[in-house]
């Protein structure tokens, strides 16, 4: 978190890979974490992130960031886990009527019981796991935005770092620099005096 | 344990879950390994046999499919139904579900795999009782 704070406040040359890089870095910091990191993107990203992703805010058996133990098994919506390690929702209520249904023939249960035991164990469904996201338009507008203060950087230091161009740089002597190099037949097999056509006084 | 990793071909139904190994027995002189080499009937049948424990416990249960759905191939159907029978006899409709769902999404690109193992399936997804997440339109998001 700290590098990428000094790395959006300093004026020196920043590479599009570094900011690909750190935008990337950002959205998914943020999408574990939600720490605002103090820019511009985290608002953004914040609210685009966060009704994506499965954030158990509405279930009260589990809990984030602070108190989530780790040593106990724990529920992951993996597609290459198919029945995780604890089922989705422990703390059974008023649902404790369906349990007592699936010792029974499943013939007699109806599609409601059924989708609601399985809704029980297991939190998204295969096609909700493997939903699109919208991570990608908060990925790419987060690197246009650093190319854009990227660019307004470069701008102002152009403007106001830069030394005054050499005296050398001007028309009237890059002129007579070229017209002397012909004097002097620079390169004039294949290189530069070759493709002045001395007779008519042009280039080739 | 020594297993080849093979690949899911796309010529016809039958052959889809499996394709043999390619290479060939250990008579040539080069070093290949000469472990023994489990054949496709042997491995179902590990399976099956796995599944059909009759005190399966809901960890033993959760390994196997976890380890299952690990491998590189689409399992049997006969593999399968061991599995929806020892969810049953665990009293566990929602990982019957999960497990047809979870063979639905390991076929990948080929779509014809799933609807022939819900065919072959047909007889014990009835006498069962289980839907499939088709009937229960968990299929679309």
């Amino acid at each position: 978190m700290r590098s990428s704070t000094t790395l959006i406040n300093s004026t020196e040359p920043i590479t599009f890979f570094t900011i690909l890089a750190t935008s990337k870095q950002i959205s998914q910091m943020l999408h574990l974490t939600k720490v605002c990191v103090g820019c511009l993107l985290s608002r953004r990203a914040v609210l685009a992130l966060t009704n994506s992703g499965a954030r158990m805010s509405s279930h009260d058996h589990h809990e984030v960031s602070n108190n989530l133990d780790v040593s106990q098994p724990m529920y992951s919506a993996r597609v290459d886990t198919p029945l995780p390690d604890r089922p989705w929702k422990d703390v059974l209520d008023s649902t404790d009527k369906s349990l007592k249904q699936e010792k029974g023939p499943w013939t007699a249960l109806s599609k409601e019981e059924k989708i609601a035991l399985y809704r029980l164990k297991f939190n998204h469904t295969y096609p909700e796991m493997k939903r699109p996201s919208h991570e990608w338009k908060t990925v790419i507008g987060g690197m246009f935005i650093f190319f854009g203060i990227t660019g307004l950087l470069v701008f102002w230091q152009c403007h106001y770092v830069y030394p005054p161009q050499p005296h050398t740089f001007g028309e009237e002597w890059q002129a007579k620099q070229i017209q002397r190099m012909l004097d002097m037949r620079i390169n004039p097999i294949e290189g530069f005096s070759a493709q002045w056509d001395y007779k008519n006084k042009q280039w080739k | 344990m020594f297993r080849p990793v093979v690949r899911l071909s796309t010529s016809g139904v039958r052959s889809l879950t499996r394709t043999r190994p390619c290479y060939s027995a250990p008579s040539a002189s080069r070093c290949y390994s000469h472990a023994k080499v489990e054949t496709d009937e042997e491995f179902d049948a590990r399976w099956v046999t796995y599944f059909s424990k009759p005190d399966i416990d809901a960890w033993e249960l959760k390994k196997g499919m976890n380890t299952l759905i690990g491998y590189d191939l689409v399992p049997e159907p006969k593999i399968l139904d061991s599995a929806l029978r020892a969810c049953r006899r665990l009293n566990d409709l929602a990982s019957a579900i999960r497990i047809l769902e979870a063979v639905k999404d390991k076929s990948g690109p080929h779509k014809d795999i799933y609807p022939y193992l819900i065919q072959e399936l047909q007889p014990t997804l009835i006498e069962l009782g289980i839907s499939t997440p088709e009937d229960l339109g968990m299929d679309i998001l």
